[in-house]
């Protein structure tokens, strides 16, 4: 006899197979050739187009769409793809509607903008499934680069160094490349392998060598890196996680939401366990990927409890949306207490919270029942190999740049990180070609 | 609610709306349920002589071009006249027209270009009842091959001797219908009425090819991998027929013949404006193939809410309305001058104006760091680029300089009417003394 989302505790395989298959498949699948073509007809081709403006890689979105619209998906792909190599990825995740699409004149006029993200999938999931690869590398150079991270700004900085002819090498800490698009994204977003199917394309440029299972410290030093290769880039994201500083956080059933997330991604969806009860704190797309994929996994309740107000919390609109469509309860304005609990955790207490003269105070305070606690209250950067800008890297020291989560500036967006992996490459070409 | 019923040439109808003479009038099928939907009338299609009828592609006979979500904006057609036997054809007009006395029912006539062709089928017609006959002098692909059709219509002389035998032959009223694919419209036109014409009805339809299909390098629609030259209509070529009519309507030697007005006809609008360019009623295709015969019923409403609105109690004070504002060029007044407008509660900032003004016109509109978008008066000619480019209705509007006022861009106060004619740059000026 199965589980049901009503069995106590946190255990696997609460759905039946079908409604797991149902919860974790494509969000929102890709548009069909018309649909493409209706979409795009949308788009007003704007002057100086406030979309462009908007996307962190600065990807020409008039352009790539009247490629679609006129009948060359292949070649709006290669529009997008010559900004941004995950163009794939980001066409997936990227919070669309506080870039481009927010800025969209359609949305100004009609609340309604182009689909833009929907669009870039289109094309970009055209010419990718042919398998083939857009760019051709330029004539050898000789100088070699070591990545630090293959994450999507190690990934983007490794693609355009290759690009420019350059031999790059690049370290990965963990079994597998992609970093948080492989590790740290809701399943739902990315199904079918979609993350390591696109490093495996990028990689066909030619010039890279991934090198998984080496962590920088632990098993290569920062030196040895100078000393072997022409310049360095450090794309090694934020490896450690905010504690709660709440008593009881180190109870059995209380989990860091970036290991569970991580987890999901890389087993069979119904040998997750999770909690009957799941209370998720924080207030970012971390907590809500975690709350979200709660639900799916078949917990009875799921409540995500945000320290300050709605329009404080870092997850769009569109996302606190879509949790709550999926049967999350968020709780804004309340911040936790204590962990309760004997061996296991049985619930948090929480204080509500209000503005005062020395930031969040506390007050009246109320008990969630829950057998499994995520928590999503931001990543820190850990040890820093580099000089540092506030709790970031610098982005350049001597021969090494930096980029990404872990780099100063920007925010921790994947569209951002491949920005700056591709903005370093391009500073790293002109110091090596000097 | 405004009276619609037209009396065009001595024929009476409940509405202006025709059916043109084409695939949708082919059939007494067809016909009842266009006449059930509304139409006030129909143009039978072409029949042509006695004997085993002209026979048709089995392959694709349609074109198009598409706008936005594929809404059908150009059509093209290689279809010939109707393949259906002659009595077949009579026999069903007269079924038609026995049961719908008051539609209008005209039939529409292509035989070769000899007098005894002509009289025979006129003398077919006699028992039909119908109410008229339209020549068809227009239809530019395959019966032109065999002397029909446009090619006559592109003959004013052979016209003029077609539609002369077809009065003598006949006592009903003879619509000849025109080609557009010529140079001057007023020639056939004039010919028409030398010939004794009661009517013209025009555009046939344009000489195209609609496509190539870049992989097998052949014109569209194909048949075998080859491709000719077919008939363009639908609302890419109102355009064109709106000038057409109007040269007809304010030509000296045409003005006041009465006018069947086609091409591209979609909506109430379309039709309204046809009549106020001189057609004393209208004929429509393409819309009814694109949408079936229910779009009448919006015709007929939208028409008679706005000569409601206007005041106008039978479409006769509609027709031909603007026909004298109808000019030429060296006529309009030249000290008329207007400024771009951009209304910034009703911008969206996409920017559209500014690149088409920017690029390709008289860079008289300037951009603001914010995205805000205004005119700069003292460069813009009002030439109406920026309102056609910009996608929201009524955003950007020509606001009219009195009298008087300064025009930033010439320097000098706007004054009287004055024209080309009397312009001092014009080497042919005449002096106003």
């Amino acid at each position: 006899m199965s589980n049901s989302p009503l069995t106590p505790g946190v255990v696997a395989e609460r759905l039946s197979p079908a409604a797991y298959a149902e919860n974790f498949s494509d969000v929102q699948p890709v548009f069909d050739r018309h649909e493409a073509r209706v979409a795009a007809d949308r788009c007003y081709f704007c002057f100086d187009a406030p979309c462009m403006t908007a996307c962190p890689t600065s990807i020409d979105i008039p352009l790539f769409i009247r490629q679609i619209a006129t009948g060359t998906p292949d070649a709006a792909a290669k529009t997008i793809f010559a900004q941004n190599i995950l163009g794939g990825m980001c066409a997936r995740v990227c919070p669309t509607e506080q870039l481009c699409e927010e800025v969209c004149v359609r949305e100004v006029a009609e609340g309604k903008p182009v689909e833009i993200g929907r669009l870039q999938r289109f094309a970009t999931d055209t010419l990718m499934s042919k398998g083939v690869h857009p760019f051709t590398r330029a004539a050898v150079t000789g100088k070699k680069v070591a990545v630090v991270g293959a994450g999507p700004a190690g990934l983007a900085c490794a693609h355009r160094l290759a690009l420019k002819g350059h031999e790059v090498t690049v370290f990965e800490r963990r079994a597998k490349p992609g970093g948080l698009n492989e590790y740290g994204i809701a399943t739902y977003k990315t199904p079918e392998n979609f993350a390591a199917r696109e490093v495996e394309w990028l990689l066909k440029i030619g010039g890279i060598t991934v090198k998984t299972g080496v962590e920088l410290g632990r098993d290569v030093t920062l030196d040895q890196l100078q000393a072997e290769y022409d310049a360095v880039f450090l794309g090694i994201g934020l490896a450690g996680v905010n504690a709660l500083r709440a008593a009881g956080e180190d109870l059995n059933g209380v989990r860091n939401a970036v290991d569970f997330i991580a987890e999901l991604r890389q087993s069979d969806k119904p040998t997750v366990a999770v909690g009957r009860d799941v209370v998720v704190i924080g207030g970012g797309m971390t907590a809500v990927d975690a709350a979200v994929q709660s639900k799916l996994l078949g917990a009875n309740s799921v409540t995500m409890v945000y320290r300050r107000g709605k329009d404080k919390m870092s997850a769009s609109e569109y996302e606190q949306d879509h949790a709550t469509q999926s049967g999350v309860r968020i709780i804004y304005g309340a911040a936790p207490v204590k962990v309760l609990g004997g061996a296991a955790v049985e619930g948090v207490e929480f204080a509500y919270t209000h503005d005062g003269p020395n930031g969040l105070e506390m007050g009246e305070t109320f008990t969630l029942k829950a057998d499994q606690v995520f928590k999503a209250i931001g990543q820190t950067l850990g040890a820093a190999p580099i000089g540092q800008e506030g709790a970031k890297l610098v982005k350049q020291q001597g021969k090494i740049w930096a980029g990404g989560d872990c780099a100063a500036g920007g925010e921790d967006l994947t569209v951002t990180a491949v920005a700056e992996g591709r903005d370093a490459a391009e500073a790293m070409h002109l110091a090596l070609m000097a | 609610m405004a009276n619609l019923t037209t009396d065009f040439i001595g024929i009476k109808s409940p509405n202006p709306f025709w059916l043109a003479s084409a695939p949708p009038t082919d059939k007494e099928v067809n016909v009842r349920r266009a006449f059930e939907a509304g139409w006030g009338g129909v143009v039978w299609k072409t029949l042509g002589s006695e004997g085993p009828p002209v026979v048709n592609v089995n392959g694709p006979r349609y074109g198009a071009i598409w706008g936005a979500d594929r809404r059908l904006l150009g059509l093209n057609n290689i279809e010939l006249i109707t393949d259906r036997p002659l009595e077949v054809n009579l026999r069903e007009i007269k079924a038609v027209k026995r049961d719908y006395k008051d539609r209008a029912m005209i039939i529409s006539l292509m035989v070769p270009c000899d007098e005894d062709s002509w009289r025979d089928i006129l003398g077919h017609l006699e028992d039909t009842e119908a109410d008229g006959v339209e020549l068809n002098f227009g239809c530019p692909h395959g019966m032109a091959e065999r002397g029909m059709g446009g090619a006559v219509g592109q003959v004013p002389e052979y016209i003029e001797m077609v539609t002369r035998w077809c009065k003598k032959h006949t006592r009903m009223p003879v619509i000849v219908k025109l080609t557009p694919n010529i140079t001057d419209i007023r020639k056939p036109a004039e010919a028409a009425k030398r010939g004794g014409a009661d009517a013209v009805s025009l555009i046939n339809t344009i000489n195209s090819i609609t496509s190539v299909n870049l992989d097998s390098f052949a014109p569209e629609p194909t048949i075998d991998g080859k491709g000719t030259h077919g008939g363009y209509c639908g609302p890419a070529v109102k355009p064109i027929a709106l000038n057409m009519v109007a040269e007809i309507a304010r030509s000296r030697e045409t003005h006041g013949m009465p006018i069947s007005g086609i091409g591209g006809i979609t909506t109430w609008r379309d039709a309204a404006e046809f009549m106020a360019l001189g057609a004393g009623n209208v004929q429509v295709c393409t819309a009814a193939m694109t949408y079936g015969f229910k779009i009448v019923q919006e015709m007929i409403s939208g028409l008679s809410e706005y000569m409601d609105e206007k005041g106008m109690t039978n479409t006769s004070e509609l027709v031909g309305r603007a026909v004298p504002n109808v000019t030429d060029w060296q006529f309009l007044n030249l000290n008329y001058v207007t400024k771009a407008h951009i209304s910034q509660d009703d911008c969206i900032k996409c920017g559209r104006c500014y690149a088409a003004c920017e690029d390709t016109s008289h860079q008289a509109i300037a951009m603001s760091a914010d995205r805000t978008f205004t005119v700069k008066d003292d460069e813009c000619v009002a030439c109406n680029l920026c309102v056609n480019v910009c996608p929201v209705e009524n955003c950007i509007t020509m606001i009219e300089l009195p009298k008087g006022a300064m025009d930033e861009r010439t320097g000098r106060p706007v004054s009287d009417y004055a024209n080309w004619t009397t312009h001092p740059n014009n080497p042919m000026a005449k002096a106003a003394e």
